[in-house]
């Protein structure tokens, strides 16, 4: 195990993605990346009693394809580490109270994603676990009902406000070989740039991705051009300009290799304003849709920055701003290795 | 003529509710709770019931002429009773719309479930 | 330069999409419009055949629309009207059956009595407050300077 600087990891052993899972709600399943997920939910409730429930039903359903892709059952995981965006995130307290996976929660609100995956690499890695488990999720409606109103309010749309993706994704992390390799992570520093609008998420979480993009240019000394892609979480129509442009000016052009997970996993046409966002957001993208690309070798390496807004339903109204966070991880095909 | 006035009245406080949203970044509440108390504040005036007449439906039915009606009624019973006849009337002329606003939005709940 | 983390909020300005006010503006007048065309049909049904005079017939068209608003919650419509509508659906009286309807649907799953009883106001509550106290203030006023002229 290595560090690269100050926020870099540089993993001594290959780390493979054993396997994936991933689930969508209806809208995700009507989006331009439908296809790409394990299951596609055609009604908000996933046929459950209420909203939380629900939630819970899409990351229990996410972990069991995933499970089942890499054939191996609960017992066979060392950790589960997971998250959501829920108080307390109880979505992934109640799937542990299930699986019975010796559990560590962990909440980076939407950049948990890669957060739980860059953690449960390092743990590999270094040797205290052989097979960790990591999942998110978040739900439209419970996002909706516990941040901003209750589902059925007929309140007003921002532009700028990002709609909050349903589904769940999870990833096995391991040392026995497989078709996509976890190399790098960053761990990102909290930046609150003084943004206080809890509408306005993707110009309050552009500086932290640029941070932690600039801070793992710095550290592994590459240029964009050895990424494929660079990813970043939810950061939307808004905040993606702002965060090309912050880098920019530093000198970084990232401009052709950037994209958004909030803004591929829906079409333009899509009622989302700004974009997609949520713990499954980039979960659903890279587990799904950025997973298939590297399996298959038509990416080669990628970087994935899930971004977080670090914020609660009661903190804006005391008008205090946002911290946001970013973590990101590089994935990189496996493939050639294999000939 | 009145369907007419209604319907540009109403619209009229409508567009100022939009623009106190858009331009002014108030939230639904904001804007809901000033047009409240304006309601309230024009009929101290005498002016929200010129504006019934005028406009009819144009004027009951946007949520100012719930300030309106608290006020009409606490000036009824104020008239009658002195200063405790407003605690007395306050809620005699709205009874129809916040019994009504409970009753069904209690049922519907009751026998709905949340789409999202 | 936008690297610049005091007057970050100001200079990301030209990022923002703009606002079309004219078109939401248009739309709220169209939609808040014609909620009060249908209450004026109402109240004009009511005074012709039940009676009421023009004073008091925005009490049962008040009624009728709550109803009506509330009913829409319910089968998941009004949001999607809101959509549209923008202050168009807030502001006349079928935005506060709204809030109240939709407040005490989600919280359905709760029980009857802690999630739906309790939270029923939780949106709409602030109206009653701020009517009450502006009324109370304004009707206190009143009485006061009517005593004395």
């Amino acid at each position: 195990m290595s560090k690269l600087r100050k926020q870099t990891w540089r993993f001594d052993h290959p780390i493979y993605l054993a396997s994936t899972g991933t689930v969508v709600g209806p809208l995700e399943s009507r989006g331009p990346l439908s296809g790409s997920f394990d299951k596609e939910y055609g009604a908000l409730d996933c046929g459950e009693k209420n909203w939380t429930e629900a939630e819970r039903a899409l990351m229990r359903r996410a972990i069991s394809f995933c499970l089942a892709k890499a054939g191996k059952k609960e017992g066979d995981m060392d950790l589960f580490l997971a998250g959501d965006l829920m108080d307390q995130t109880v979505t992934s307290n109640f799937i542990a109270r299930e699986n019975r996976i010796p559990f560590i929660g962990m909440f980076g609100a939407c950049s948990t994603s890669m957060e739980t995956l860059a953690a449960g690499a390092q743990l590999v890695d270094s040797g205290y676990a052989d097979n960790v488990l990591c999942a998110v999720s978040s739900h439209n409606a419970t996002a909706e009902r516990q941040f901003r109103y209750p589902t059925e309010y007929g309140g007003p749309m921002n532009l700028t406000q990002t709609f909050t993706v349903t589904g769940a994704g999870a990833a096995i992390v391991t040392k026995e070989p497989g078709k996509v390799r976890v190399a790098e992570a960053t761990i990102g520093r909290v930046i609150d740039w003084g943004i206080g609008d809890a509408n306005n998420m993707g110009s309050a979480m552009a500086p932290a991705a640029a941070d932690t993009i600039w801070t793992h240019f710095q550290d592994t000394g590459r240029k964009p051009e050895d990424y494929d892609l660079i990813v970043t979480g939810d950061l939307s129509s808004v905040g993606s300009p702002i965060l090309k442009q912050l880098l920019f000016e530093k000198g970084l052009d990232i401009g052709k290799i950037h994209q958004d997970c909030g803004l591929m996993i829906y079409s333009p046409d899509q009622p989302v304003n700004a974009g997609g966002s949520g713990c499954a957001c980039s979960a659903v993208v890279t587990y799904g849709y950025l997973f298939k690309r590297l399996a298959e070798g038509s990416l080669r390496r990628v970087f994935v920055v899930a971004t977080g807004a670090l914020l609660n339903s009661a903190t804006p109204k005391q008008k205090d701003t946002i911290p946001c966070v970013a973590h990101g991880v590089v994935l990189e095909s496996a493939k050639e290795e294999k000939k | 003529m009145i369907f007419l006035y209604a319907f540009l009245v109403g619209g009229a406080i409508c567009v100022i509710g939009q623009l106190l949203m858009d331009v002014f970044k108030l939230t639904p509440a904001h804007v809901v709770a000033s047009f409240v108390v304006l309601g309230a504040l024009f009929d101290a005036f005498g002016i929200y019931d010129w504006l019934i007449n005028f406009a009819g439906a144009g004027a009951t039915v946007p949520i100012t002429s719930f300030g309106h009606s608290l006020l009409h009624g606490a000036m009824a019973e104020g008239h009658e009773h002195g200063y405790l006849g407003i605690a007395i009337g306050i809620f005699k002329l709205t009874s129809a719309g916040i019994t009504s606003a409970i009753l069904f939005g209690f049922l519907v709940a009751l026998f709905f479930k949340p789409k999202g | 330069m936008l690297n610049d983390p005091k007057n970050y909020s100001e200079n990301i300005k030209p990022f923002q999409p703009r606002i079309p006010y004219a078109a939401n503006c248009v739309r709220a007048f169209l939609s808040g419009g014609l909620i009060c065309l249908a209450g004026q049909f109402m109240e004009t049904f009511y005074i012709h055949f039940f009676h009421f005079t023009k004073q008091s017939a925005g009490n049962p068209t008040v009624a009728t629309l709550i109803l009506l608003a509330a009913l829409m919650t319910g089968i998941g419509v009004y949001d999607k009207i809101a959509r549209f509508a923008g202050a168009g659906s807030i502001v006349p009286v079928t935005g506060f059956a709204n809030s109240i309807t939709s407040a005490a649907l989600e919280h359905k799953s709760e029980g009857i009595v802690l999630g739906i009883a309790t939270n029923l106001f939780s949106l709409a509550g602030e109206v009653i407050v701020f009517g009450v106290v502006s009324a109370a203030v304004l009707g206190i006023i009143r009485l006061f300077i009517e005593q004395f002229f």
